[in-house]
Order: C-alpha cells, then structure tokens, then sequence
C-alpha cells in the first residue's frame, strides 16, 4: 500500500506482526509433533507405477481380472504441504499445479510478506476471459459479464490476496446492481475496493461513503435536511464500523446520524438514469446534532470519523476482519494485539492482514468452507483454465454467489454456504469446469486403459487436480468406489470406456467432496 | 435490499434468460441412460427410491445411508399437515397492506404515499383500515373466513436492525445468540432423522427459520430441476456416482466442518432420488397445476409445492420469500405495489390449487416480515418501524383478528406503531393448535405468551 502512516507507526506495526509471527512458530511445533504420529501408520509409498494413459493399444489384450489391484495412491502431504494449501486457499483463490511446492520452499513468512506487499499493478497471467463464442467480455453492458470479469481476474491475478480483499470488501460493504441498476457503477466502485483492498480503512470508508453505488443502494441521495434517510447511517454503524447490541449507538444516533449525512444528491435523466452524484450543500442540515454524546454541526466528513472514533469500532473491525480468515475468534491477547496493530498504524488494514495471516491460529483452527466463487476459480486454477463461458455467472448464482449481487446488505452468510440446493449448484460449477477435459470414453483414437486397477485409478484422478489434500477416510472411500462402481462381469469392449467413465467420476467425486469444498 | 420493482423485474427477467440458456446441457452423453423416474407412479417411485440403494450398494463395504428409505418411510405414514410459511423480506409497510384510512392522522403521517379510499376494499373486521388494492388476493380470502389477520405484530422493546430483528422471527426468541430456526427446533423435537423434506426451503437456500440442530433439512429451487450431469459418465457408472454422493457424505469424521459438508453431500442425494418423478430429467416439470397461477417466481415455486404434497411427499414445514424486496426506504409508491400484488396473488392461486386437489384442509400459510415502517413517511418511502401485518391463510384458518389496529395517536418512543400482538404467541398457537406439540419444547418462555385462537374450531 502506498502508505499514509507516519514512518514511526509503521515500524511498530511491522514489531507487532513479527511478535505475533514468533508465538506461530512455536504452536506449530507442537502442531507437528501430533500430525507425525498420524504419518507412522502404514502408508502408500510413492509411485510411478501407472501406465500413462492414452498409450496401450487397446487390440486384444487378455482379459485382465475386474478389479485388478497394484497401483498406489500418491503420499498423503506433510504438514508443510497442508499450510502450505491453507494460506493460498484463504489468502487467494487456491493453488494452481506447483503453487504449493512453490510456498513451501519459499517458507509462509515469505510468501505472507510478498502476499501483504504487492508493487505496482498486477499481472494478469494467462488468456484473456472470453464467451463461450471467444468473444471479448463486455463487463459494463452484457448480463453476468461483470461476473466473469472479476472471476477472471480471480484466476488470473498474480495478487492474489489484493483480489480476495477485493471480495471481502465487496462482502462488508455489500452493495448489490439489483437496485444501483449500473453494471458500470458497480465496476467502478469495485476498482475503489480493489485500490484501498490492503491500505487504510478511514481512506476505504471516506471514498466509500461519496461513492454513487453506495450513494444509490443506501439512499445517501434521498438524505435531505427536510426529510432525513436513515438507511446509510443504520448500516455504516450497524455492519460498516461499530455491529448491532453492543451499546455502541442508540437509536437517537442514527438518527443524529442521518442528519449529519444529509447533502448528497444526484440527477436523474430519462433514458440515463441517475448521473451527477455530488454534495449540496443547501441540501444539508447545519444544526446542531448530537452523536455518540458529541455536539456539533456535523456533516458527512465528520459522520465518517465519529464512526471510526467510536470506542467499538477498533474491536468490531479486528474480529470481523478475522472472522474472514479463521472460523474462531482470537484469543483475548490476540485480539488486544491486533487492535493495538489497527489503531497504531492509523486504521491500517495491510499490518493487521499480515499478522492474522502469520497467526499460528489460521493453521491449527479447522477448515473454512469455500465460498463459491473461491471454489470456482480455485477449480479453474488447479486444472489450467481460464474464464470461457458465461455460464459460470448463473452457476455462481445457483451455488449462492453471484458477485455484484450479495443477497443484502450484510452481504453473503458465510456461516451456511452449503445446503442442498448450493450443493448441486457446486456440481453443476464442477461438471462445467471438467466438461471441455473429460476423457472420452468412445474415442476409438485414444482409448483409455482397460486395465487400470482401482488404486490407479484414484492416483491417476488425483493427480490431474495437483494432488490436493484429501482425509484418509475419504481416500478409502473414494478407493472402494473405485472398486466397486464396475460390473464385475464386463465384455471386452466394455473394458476401457467403463474404465474411462470411472476416471470421469472419481474427478468429479474428488471436486464435490467435503475435503475439496473446504480448506 | 431490493426495493424497486422495475429494476428487479428486468434484472430477474435477464437472469431467468440467461439460466435457461444456460440449461441446454446435452441431453445425452454417450453411454448415458434415459434419466430415471421419468413418468413413474408415485407408488413405484417410492418402491424404487427405497430398493436402489440396496441395488446399488447393498453389498458395498462404503454402506449406504437411509436417507432415501427415510423419506418413503417418512410418507408412508399418511399426510401430515404441513406449515408454508412466506417472508416478505426487508420490513413490509403493514400500514400500506391494511391502509388505516379512517385514523384521522394517517394523511398527515402519509401525505404522498396514502392511498386513494376509493381503491381497494374494506377490512370488515376494523372500519378504519382497508386493504391495499394490492392485497386484492388476501382481501378475496378474507372474504372466505381464510385469513387470520395480525394488523400490528411485533414484540416488546422492538430492535429496529433488519438483520436482529429478522433473527428474532427466526428463531422465535428474542434472542442475539440463538443458532437454530423455530421451526428446526419443532423439527428437531418431533422430527425424523431421514427424511430431509421434512423441512424444506424453496430459495435458492436454506431457510434460517428451518436451520436444525439434529435432524436433516433441505433446500430446492424447483422440484423438476434436481438432477445431475456428470461428463463423461453413463450407464453403467452414472448410478454408482450419485449414490456415491451419498455414501462419501456418510464418512465418519471428527471435523464439525467436513461434518456438515458431508451431511449435506448424503442430504443432496437423498432428495435426488425422492424428487425424480417431479422433472423429465432434462428440467421440465412432469406436474401440472389445475388452476392458473401469476406469472412470478413465488406462484412458480407454489405450483410446485403443491404438486409434492398432493403427491404425498413427506413435508412438515417449508419456507420461501415472497417476490421482491420491502425496504422501501424510497420510491416507495412506485415500488411496493407490484411486489405486494405479485405475492398476494399468488397466495390466492395456491390456496385454489390445494383446494381443487382437496388438500387445502391440511396446509396452513404464514405470511411475514420482520418488521413495518414508520407511520411517518420520509419524502418519497419509509424508514424502519415497529409493529407490522402478519398473515395466517387456509381453510382451516379461522378468520378472526388477532390483536387490533393500535391507532396513530399514540405512537411508541421511537414515534413507530406499537405491537398488538406477538409473534411468539402466534408461533405457541401454530405450535399447539396445528401440529398438536407442546410448544414449551420449541419456543423459550412459552408460557408467558398468550394463544390466539387460529383455527376454526
């Protein structure tokens, strides 16, 4: 971030990010110690034993045993491996085929530093997103395109965690197109997230809080000194900065609020909608308001600092910032560090990210799921792709996010991404993103082996998604349903394209199962 | 919050385009067989619900779970009756749905949103108030003896955030930190734990009001679209992959979040199998209703449902929203109607479809927000208020007012409508006079609220 902290502050932020970085180490020692006395159980050794597909002529082989056996899974991963995944699971949108090998050599505290300190614009590595025509998107115009632009760049991103601020942002500050009715206001407000994605919250909240998106979804241009609105100064306390039922405001306060919000207006023009969003200041009420106990002719500047000044706000900001990033709250001490962090670096965001990424807690608390648009473009990174079809906005929509249109203004419930309705819409994101690179299992030209034996064929599923970790006990599930989903009389030319299908499924099985939904 | 209908309807309109182009997935992959179910009696559907599991994985070390079992078992015991319950989300202004117009402040307070007192029809329960000409469809039931009225329900010290206050209506309590919906919990105390449709949502997910702490619930858009495709796979291993949703839900774990990831993974499957005479496979509805339903996205999700209960499916509670959005804080005259309209409407052609299927006698319909709006307008909408309308519709409904309209006279402190009557009381009667359950098991402090009578006796 192009830092507005004076250079003092942020050294102190700096010593308290290596603080919290050193008790990380040591929780992970003991960490350690337990996850070895799993690995001591007979285990898989490494193997290289399985035919590369595609190359046995399928002439006339004799006829294998149903359910040969032989084959051998790939190693379960160290923990290395598994923090590895974690971080570039809930600091991006996953890995992509060598990313995790990458983090653990380079180490996490490294990979936190250089995720926390992007310089300059990112990189958008790979193809640009087309239709499923290979038409350019029209983000701004076309229906679902905004979707797949910010998906894109999900995908595509080399900052990784400047993009999943981006939809942490858009989750906090959740404003939605079915009322702002501009795909191009709603673009713009989102290139304002991604700006402050990692800088200063006061700077966030300001821009915010004159931004038309904003200004339109909460009514800021129907808040006039004659007849006040209170819908913006509700939220900006409720879920912007302070949280309902903690006796942070009153409802005399929002409405003190409201007042000090009045001013902003906006035009609106046939066939143009609404245009010229701007402060007027016949529009605002002078008088004097009193808010959280101060008086004064408070105007939306003011509104804006009150807020941040507010003794809850530091509090409601760090957990709510946690809460993003790991399922249990933090520890007391943890939690007065981070408000330290906050408000000593000037309602910092990057030095408070860095240190909950640091944070032994991210790595020991259990799994998160995945929001489904993280799992989407986590889908899209493990197997090589980019955006291709506009599908994947109604997708999203059925798997229960569809960006630019959080269900309200506390946005996405992450507390109940799965049910199973979202469910199917997950296996619906899965079936478009296997169905350009399933194997085929009619193709006379490359027919696929007829003698891989279970064990292979769960090796063989596996790898083609980069190896992810998965529980041992869905591993063996996944092994006898690989040995069990044949017939176990086939006639020879069944051999192969049951075999096929059975490759195609367990893909499928892998990308739907608890294991990969959550991380 | 959704609060202007045009924008809603265009951009719904747009998505609707868009998720149908989306549907033509191909019909049939190579190898893939005719989907199941498709024109399957009821009676085979559930022999054959009940027997494909065994079929599939009886022999299989992964085992199988019941949940396919548990709902035929769950149906085979004959029709239960069944609570639908529809949210209108983000505060419907109850003073726009029952228009005090005979309360000499109501021009005052509402000098551009008042409605014309020539429009609409008269409440004949209370002279003063008249229904909206936009709520002609609870005013034809109320007509009938259908419709128990709540003009002004609420609570006590009433909490004027959306997302408090809808929390309360969820979970029947007062209460910040209650985790599982009122009608989980009648679900978790009288429910089964296989049968997932015994609480069903028809969003687009779960339902708060339906979360369970024990027993399996569900949520589904349209009961034709549940269905699967999975490139690359056709018989003979297409069948063993959708049961191996369900057998892989059913591993063991100790992690709570696995846990509930695999519980909803045996649940998908579970629903799969009881749904597939509902669709041809490829999406289409193989149920017809026989009665004309508006043209929205609740008559949609209502023409289903009544299709499942007259098809015997085992529901208990199911929950929905209404069309559109009630946070009206502007342009509330030009928004609200079409939403309240498009609902009201709907409501109407569900309770004529359970009649002409003869099992309106064991549906009863709430309708809901979380709170009203203030009594004073702010320009152009409303902000958030206090009390507001709740509706109890069917034929058993016994037709009498609960509470009454408390007048603008005397407002509460925050200047919003004060209460007549209390949402826990109505959920305690629901509780006890419908589904014969003691409501002290579901609701806390149950005995301090008093009953309304709502069923005819």
């Amino acid at each position: 971030m192009p830092s507005l902290l004076p250079a003092r502050n942020r050294k102190r932020a700096t010593d308290h990010a290596t603080v919290l970085g050193k008790s990380l180490h040591r929780k992970h020692k003991a960490h350690k110690k337990r996850k070895k006395h799993k690995k001591r159980r007979p285990h898989h050794s490494h193997g290289h034993a399985q035919p590369p597909r595609h190359t046995q002529p399928p002439a006339q082989p004799p006829k294998p045993p149903p359910h040969p056996t032989g084959g051998s899974l790939p190693p379960a991963p160290d923990l290395n491996h598994l923090r590895a995944e974690r971080l570039l699971w809930r600091a991006g949108f996953g890995p992509r085929p060598g990313d995790v090998d990458r983090v653990v050599s380079a180490g996490l505290d490294a990979t936190v530093r250089s995720l926390t300190n992007p310089s300059g614009a990112a990189n958008l590595v790979g193809p640009a997103p087309t239709d499923e025509d290979g038409n350019a998107l029209a983000p701004a115009d076309a229906w679902g395109h905004d979707h797949l632009w910010w998906l894109d760049r999900m995908v595509r991103s080399d900052q990784q965690l400047v993009e999943r601020m981006t939809l942490i942002w858009h989750d906090w500050f959740a404003t939605s197109n079915e009322k702002v009715d501009s795909q191009q206001r709603m673009l713009d407000q989102n290139a304002l997230l991604r700006s402050h994605a990692l800088g200063s919250f006061q700077d966030l909240l300001v821009a915010l809080t004159q931004d038309p998106a904003m200004l339109t979804w909460l009514d800021g241009i129907e808040n006039d000194k004659d007849d006040p609105n209170e819908n913006y100064a509700r939220e900006v306390m409720e879920l912007f900065t302070l949280g309902a039922d903690r006796g942070a405001y009153t409802e005399q306060d929002v409405r003190e609020l409201a007042r000090a919000l009045t001013g902003w207006r906006a035009t609106w023009t046939d066939g143009a909608g609404l245009q010229n969003f701007r402060y007027d200041d016949r529009r605002h009420d002078h008088g004097q308001k009193t808010v959280f106990g101060h008086t004064g002719d408070f105007d939306w500047r003011d509104a804006v600092r009150l807020c941040l000044e507010n003794p809850f706000h530091a509090s409601f900001f760090v957990t709510k910032l946690w809460s993003y990033f790991v399922p249990t709250p933090p520890d007391t001490a943890t939690q007065a560090a981070l408000q330290r962090l906050y408000l000593d670096s000037g309602y910092g965001i990057g030095p408070v990210v860095e240190a909950i990424l640091k944070h032994p807690d991210l790595y020991s608390d259990r799994a998160l799921v995945k929001p489904p648009v993280v799992y989407n473009a986590g889908l899209l990174r493990a197997t090589g792709q980019g955006v291709a079809t506009s599908a994947w906005a109604w997708l999203g929509s059925q798997a229960g996010q569809q960006l630019f249109y959080p269900p309200n203004v506390s946005g996405w419930d992450d507390s109940t991404w799965l049910d199973t309705s979202t469910w199917r819409g997950r296996s619906q994101i899965v079936t478009y993103g296997l169905r350009k690179t399933y194997v085929d299992p009619w193709d006379d030209q490359h027919p696929y082996s007829s003698t891989e034996d279970p064990t292979t064929a769960v090796a063989d599923a596996l790898r083609y998604l980069g190896n992810p970790s998965l529980s041992r006990e869905l591993r063996d599930g996944l092994l006898a349903f690989a040995g069990s989903c044949l017939p176990t009389a086939m006639k020879s030319w069944q051999d192969a394209p049951y075999r096929a299908m059975r490759q195609n499924a367990l893909r499928h099985l892998i990308l739907t199962s608890s294991d990969w939904q959550a991380c | 919050m959704a609060d202007c209908c045009r924008d809603f309807t265009r951009s719904q309109l747009l998505h609707h385009a868009a998720a149908e182009a989306g549907r033509g997935l191909p019909k049939i992959e190579p190898g893939m067989p005719t989907p199941a179910g498709t024109g399957l009696s009821r009676r085979s559907f559930i022999a054959r619900s009940a027997g494909m599991a065994l079929a599939v994985y009886g022999a299989s070390r992964l085992g199988f779970g019941a949940l396919d079992e548990g709902v035929a078992a769950a149906a085979a015991g004959g029709p239960q009756r069944v609570l639908v319950s529809i949210f209108l989300p983000g505060g419907c202004d109850g003073m726009t749905v029952l228009a005090p117009v005979g309360d000499p402040r109501y021009a005052t307070l509402r000098p551009t949103l008042k409605i014309d007192p020539s429009l609409g029809t008269p409440f004949t329960e209370d002279a003063r108030l008249r229904w909206s000409p936009s709520a002609a469809g609870l005013s034809t039931l109320h007509g009938e003896g259908k419709v128990t009225a709540f003009p002004a329900i609420g609570y006590d010290h009433p909490d004027q955030s959306h997302f408090t206050s809808r929390h309360f209506w969820e979970v029947g309590a007062v209460d910040t930190s209650a985790r599982f919906g009122w009608m989980g919990r009648f679900l978790d105390a009288t429910g089964a734990d296989d049968n997932p449709l015994q609480g069903l949502s028809l969003n687009g997910d779960l339902s708060p009001a339906l979360a369970a702490a024990r027993v399996p619930v569900a949520a589904v858009e349209k009961p034709e679209d549940f269905t699967f495709w999975i490139p690359g796979v056709g018989d003979p291993v297409q069948e063993p992959t959708l049961a191996a949703f369900g057998a892989l839900g059913h591993l063991p774990t100790g992690d709570p979040v696995l846990a509930g990831a695999r519980r909803v993974a045996a649940e998908v499957d579970g629903v799969r199998r009881a749904l597939q005479p509902f669709g041809d496979g490829d999406g289409n509805p193989t149920y017809k209703a026989p009665v004309t339903y508006p043209d929205n996205d609740l008559a949609r999700k209502l023409t289903g449902l009544a299709a499942m209960l007259a098809a015997g499916l085992p529901l208990r509670c199911v929950a929905m929203d209404a069309v559109g959005g009630y946070d009206t804080h502007s342009n509330q005259a030009s928004d609200l109607p079409g939403d309240l309209q498009a609902t009201c409407d709907a409501v109407l052609a569900f309770q004529r479809d359970l009649e002409a299927r003869g099992i309106a006698d064991r549906v009863l319909t709430t309708v809901w927000s979380e709170f009203g709006r203030r009594p004073e307008e702010n320009g152009s909408g409303t902000d958030h208020g206090a009390a507001g309308t709740a509706f109890v519709i069917g034929s058993k409904a016994r037709g009498q007012m609960v509470g009454e309209f408390p007048g603008l006279a005397q407002l509460d402190d925050d200047d919003n409508l004060r209460a007549t009557s209390d949402f826990r009381g109505l959920y305690c009667s629901v509780l006890e006079q419908w589904f014969q359950t003691d409501a002290a098991s579901v609701i806390p402090g149950a005995s301090s609220f008093s009953r309304p009578a709502l069923l005819k006796s």
